[in-house]
C-alpha cells in the first residue's frame, strides 16, 4: 500500500465530486487539478429528465450522473479505489473509524440536508453530496468539504445521518478510499479521448441529452405560461445551474479551464482558442440566469418565450463548438 | 466570466461560506475565485425556500383547523414531499396521504409512528403533537 505521509490538504473546489476527487488523487501524490479532474473524466454534460421529479420539478443536470468522476479517475490512473456500503449505520462508522485510525483520507457519499455546518438555506434533500474526512477529534470528524472554503467539523451522530440518508440515490453509509495509483501523469492521448467522449456525449442522437436535451428545454419553456408554477420551473432550472456547486454556468467555466490545461498536456494550440469560447458560451448561461433572475423578481415582464429563445442560442452555440472540439482533437 | 466579474454581491443563504467559481484572470489564466454569491443564486435560492415555507405554511393552518394530520405540517417542515417521504420511510404514498387524515393519524399504531418519527428525524411525540 503506497501512503504519503504528509497532512492533508484542504482546497476549495466548485464541485464536490471532481473536488473530492482531485484532492484524493493529490494527497496520494499525483498532481491534480478538480478541473482536470472534471474533464479528464468526461463529466461535462446537459440532460433535460422531465419524468425524475425533485420537489415536483424536472431534473435538469449540466454533468454526468453521480460517481461519474471517480469511475473516472480508475481508468486514467489506474486508482485502486475501495468502495464499501454498509447495511448497519453503526458498522458503517466502525469502519470509517478504523481507516481514519490507519491513516486513510476517506471519502463519503452524504445527504446535504443532514450536514449541521451547511447553511440552512442550502440545506436540501440531495444524497449524492461528496466529502472527505481527514481526521477525528474527540466526538468530531475532521471534514475537507470540496465546496466549502474552509475545512469542517461535524459531529458522529449527524455524519451518521448524512451517511444513512435514505431516498433517491440513497448513500447507503457508502466510503471511499485510494489504496494507491497506478500512475501519477496524464497522457496526451487520456485527454484527447476524455474530449472526443465528452463530444459524442453532447451530440448525442439521444433527444433529451446533450445540445438536443437544451433544444428541448427550451420548447418546454417557450410554451410555460405566465402562472407562479412557471416562475418556479424556470427558478429551478437556475438553481440547477448556478447554485449547487457548478464553478458557475452549469460547469462551463471548469470545463473552459480543463481545456485551457489540456494545451499543455496535448500540445493542440487550437484548444486555447476553444477555452476562450467556451467562456464565453458560459457568459451566455450567465446572462440566461440574469434574465430569468429579473423575470423572478419582478423587475422586467415574465416572457418565457424569450427565456426559450436565449437557451435555443445556447443550444446553437454550443452545437457549433462541440463540432469544432470534435476536428480540433481528430 | 474575467475574475473582476465574479460576482460579490453576497447571498444571504450562503451565510458564511463562500463557493468557488472558475473566471479568467488578467493574464488570460482560468483560475478559482472565491464568491461570496450573487443576487441571481440569492433569488433563486430564496425562491425555493420560500416557496417550501409557504407549503408549511398551509399545512399548519389546515393542521390547526382540523383538516388535516400534524404528519402533513412536519413533512413540509423538514423540505419533504409526499414522493420524498414515501422514499425515504418506504410507506406507499396512497397511505401516507390517508394518514394526513387526523382521525386515522391519531389511531396510528405506534410501529408506524415510528417509522414516520425515524424518515424526518423527529422524535415520535413532536410528531404527534401539533405545529
Amino acid at each position: 500500500m503506497t501512503r504519503i505521509a504528509t497532512a492533508f490538504q484542504h482546497r476549495h473546489a466548485a464541485h464536490c465530486e471532481s473536488g473530492a476527487a482531485a484532492n484524493l488523487m493529490t494527497h496520494h501524490g499525483v498532481k491534480l487539478s478538480e478541473a482536470m479532474a472534471f474533464g479528464l473524466s468526461s463529466a461535462l454534460s446537459f440532460a433535460y429528465l422531465p419524468f425524475i421529479k425533485l420537489t415536483g420539478f424536472p431534473l435538469i443536470a449540466y454533468r454526468m450522473p453521480p460517481k461519474f468522476i471517480l469511475r473516472g479517475m480508475i481508468k486514467q490512473f489506474q486508482a485502486r479505489f475501495r468502495f464499501e456500503t454498509f447495511r448497519d449505520p453503526k458498522g458503517g462508522m466502525r469502519r470509517l473509524d478504523e481507516l481514519l485510525a490507519q491513516g486513510q483520507v476517506v471519502g463519503l457519499q452524504t445527504s446535504v440536508f443532514w450536514l449541521p455546518y451547511f447553511p440552512e438555506d442550502m440545506r436540501f434533500h440531495f444524497n449524492a453530496h461528496n466529502l472527505l474526512v481527514y481526521g477525528k477529534d474527540g466526538g468530531d470528524y475532521l471534514i475537507s468539504d470540496p465546496v466549502a472554503d474552509l475545512p469542517q467539523r461535524c459531529s458522529s451522530a449527524d455524519l451518521q445521518r448524512a451517511r444513512f440518508a435514505k431516498g433517491a440515490l440513497a448513500p447507503k453509509g457508502l466510503l471511499y478510499f485510494l489504496d494507491g495509483v497506478g500512475r501519477t501523469d496524464v497522457s496526451a492521448e487520456a485527454v484527447r479521448s476524455a474530449i472526443r467522449r465528452t463530444v459524442r456525449i453532447m451530440l448525442s442522437p439521444i433527444p433529451l441529452t446533450g445540445v438536443r436535451g437544451m433544444r428541448m428545454l427550451a420548447n418546454k419553456v417557450s410554451k410555460l405560461d405566465t402562472s407562479e408554477y412557471s416562475l418556479h420551473y424556470v427558478g429551478n432550472i437556475v438553481r440547477m445551474q448556478e447554485e449547487i456547486g457548478t464553478g458557475g454556468a452549469g460547469f462551463r467555466f471548469i470545463y473552459a479551464a480543463f481545456l485551457q490545461e489540456a494545451v499543455q498536456i496535448t500540445g493542440i494550440a487550437e484548444l486555447a482558442a476553444l477555452s476562450e469560447r467556451m467562456n464565453e458560451i458560459g457568459d451566455g448561461w450567465r446572462e440566461f440566469a440574469l434574465r430569468a433572475a429579473r423575470m423572478i423578481k419582478g423587475r422586467e415582464t415574465f416572457e418565457p418565450q424569450k427565456l426559450g429563445d436565449m437557451l435555443r442560442t445556447q443550444a446553437e452555440s454550443e452545437t457549433e463548438f462541440f463540432r469544432i472540439l470534435k476536428t480540433a482533437v481528430a | 466570466m474575467n475574475v473582476n466579474d465574479v460576482p460579490q454581491e453576497g447571498n444571504c443563504a450562503l451565510g458564511s461560506h463562500r463557493k468557488a467559481m472558475y473566471a479568467k484572470d488578467a493574464g488570460g489564466k482560468m483560475v478559482i475565485v472565491a464568491s461570496r454569491g450573487s443576487e441571481v443564486d440569492e433569488t433563486v435560492t430564496m425562491q425555493a425556500v420560500r416557496r417550501m415555507q409557504a407549503l408549511t405554511d398551509d399545512a399548519k393552518a389546515r393542521v390547526l383547523a382540523g383538516q388535516s394530520a400534524p404528519l402533513e405540517y412536519w413533512m413540509c417542515a423538514c423540505r419533504m414531499d409526499v414522493a420524498l417521504l414515501s422514499q425515504v420511510s418506504g410507506i406507499w404514498q396512497w397511505r401516507i396521504r390517508r394518514h394526513f387524515n387526523p382521525q386515522r393519524f391519531a389511531q396510528l399504531p405506534p410501529r408506524l409512528l415510528a417509522r414516520y418519527a425515524e424518515a424526518l428525524g423527529l422524535p415520535s411525540e413532536l410528531l404527534k403533537s401539533g405545529p
